[in-house]
């Protein structure tokens, strides 16, 4: 969402009447101090005001899963989410999977695999993925599919997607991220 | 969004209190999944918003009549994954994990699930009129493209459905909602929860403005050896029902000794008819009885131009959920 000149002034206006509220956030392993309005939605809060723009907006309406994140290794969409009410908890985006330069075993696996195309979903595939791992309920490949229904790809690559994310299920059933 | 103001509500009684002030026009947050949507929408518009994650109303623990309490703030996630529900009330469990996404199971509570409102594209849509957003300024669906809309209890100023699956397991298992006021608390019957939308289709359902669910407690009685979730969609995961069934005996041999039947997609409120549940009883389960029994449950059912052929769907597909639940299969 680009901030115009316009939107900064609405803003100022509705934050002489309802001062931002101060809040932390532990964002990818980091204490994270940030100022944000009521109305700000994890999403924004993520891409606006931190500058992780890794985490997608797709439909903002938690019907597409781009916006998959991880709160305390729990899987939801940002969109729905109001950055106040995440006040303490332990976040996880797709900035935050790989060690340095060493790739997370699902983003390999989603490159190995060819499991996207354009690419605007895959963080928030991947993140869900990670959240379906963590969740440990997925034994099939049905189960699989399933239990990504959250996440829509427009290009398609669902074949793949499912290939890859199987792959690293039945090589670490361990949850592989907290 | 419009703006508004927030406040985190330390226990029952402060978050009781502060939505109690009319001139804050306030509502309660938890899952926030429908709440926020809506209000992106400009479909509501609260000024104040009161958070109530922070309640210890987070647990699922057994009643002493032998049933299960299952606390407003637990996720339907974590609900339909708790052993005890999964053991004892896989109807539940089964009719949780039929609806939304993992995202929004993940995040959607317990209360919220009851609260959550009609997915009727006019009510969604500010442009059109419709009695549910707006009292008084007519109804678009009635005339409009209504596929996903009631047969059963429908008004002439409403034809919305309520959208959860979730609720149609809750009305066969014969759930109560606990719910705390201004006034103390009180127990609400699933059945008597959700409203019919008559001439004030603006209300979904018996809660007070001021009251606020603390737990859904469901009695002894699971149905655990012979239930079925039956949900009939134009995808088969991640899309509201168009008919679901929940459907749940208790079989002495081959008699039914006890059976229920609750009506998803179809009405403003999970349909039951204590009659059709009642003509089971006594009878073999075979066919020929659940035929009679749908009959029953969907007397009086009414389509519109576009969703005409809910009526057979839904009397083919309690046929089918009562043969599922003889043999427990899917």
């Amino acid at each position: 969402m680009y901030r115009s000149a316009e939107n900064e002034i609405v803003e100022e206006v509705e934050n002489q009447v309802h001062p931002p509220t101060s809040i932390t956030l532990k964002i990818n392993g980091t204490e994270t101090r940030l100022h944000v309005a009521p109305w700000t939605s994890l999403l924004d809060a993520l891409r606006e005001y931190l500058d992780l723009t890794g985490t997608k907006k797709g439909c903002d309406h938690g019907q597409c899963g781009a916006c998959t994140v991880l709160v305390n290794g729990k899987r939801i969409n940002s969109c729905l989410t109001l950055a106040v009410m995440k006040e303490g908890t332990d976040i996880t985006t797709i900035e935050g999977l790989a060690q340095g330069e060493a790739l997370h075993p699902l983003q390999k696996a989603f490159i190995e695999h060819d499991a996207f195309q354009c690419g605007y979903c895959t963080p928030g595939q991947i993140c869900s993925a990670v959240g379906l791992m963590n969740e440990g309920k997925a034994k099939t490949r049905d189960d699989v599919r399933e239990l990504m229904s959250g996440n829509i790809c427009r290009c398609g690559a669902y074949t793949n997607i499912v290939d890859a994310i199987e792959e690293v299920m039945h090589t670490q059933p361990a949850p592989c991220h907290e | 969004m419009n703006s508004f103001s927030y406040s985190r509500a330390r226990d029952v009684a402060a978050a009781v209190d502060e939505v109690a002030l009319p001139e804050r026009q306030a509502k309660f947050i938890a899952g926030g999944t429908n709440l926020l949507d809506l209000m992106k929408e400009n479909v509501m518009h609260p000024r104040h918003l009161v958070d109530i994650t922070h309640l210890e109303l987070n647990t699922i623990e057994d009643t002493l009549e032998g049933g299960l309490r299952l606390g407003a703030l637990v996720t339907n996630a974590d609900t339909a994954y708790h052993e005890q529900v999964d053991t004892r009330y896989p109807l539940l469990s089964k009719a949780i994990l039929a609806g939304a996404s993992p995202q929004l199971r993940n995040m959607a509570t317990n209360g919220g699930n009851l609260m959550q409102r009609t997915r009727c594209y006019y009510f969604y849509d500010t442009a059109t009129p419709c009695n549910k957003r707006e009292p008084g300024t007519g109804c678009s669906a009635i005339r409009g493209f209504n596929r996903i809309h009631a047969i059963l209890g429908t008004s002439e100023h409403c034809i919305a459905t309520h959208p959860s699956d979730m609720c149609v397991a809750l009305a066969a298992l014969e759930a109560k909602v606990h719910v705390r006021g201004p006034h103390g608390d009180r127990a609400i019957p699933f059945a008597d929860f959700h409203r019919l939308p008559g001439d004030t289709p603006e209300l979904d359902n018996n809660l007070q403005p001021d009251e606020l669910i603390t737990a859904i407690e469901l009695p002894p009685q699971g149905f655990a050896d012979h239930h079925s979730y039956l949900k009939l969609r134009d995808r088969t995961s991640y899309a509201f029902a168009l008919v679901s069934v929940a459907a749940a005996l208790e079989l002495d041999g081959d008699t039914i000794r006890e059976a229920r039947l609750a009506l998803g997609g179809v009405a403003h409120k999970p349909w039951r008819d204590p009659e059709a549940e009642a003509l089971l009883i006594g009878k073999s389960a075979t066919r020929e009885s659940f035929q009679l029994a749908a009959e029953k449950i969907l007397q009086g059912a009414k389509g519109f131009p576009y969703n005409e052929f809910k009526i057979e769907l839904a009397r083919r597909a309690i046929v089918r959920a009562f043969e599922q639940a003889l043999t427990n299969e899917k």
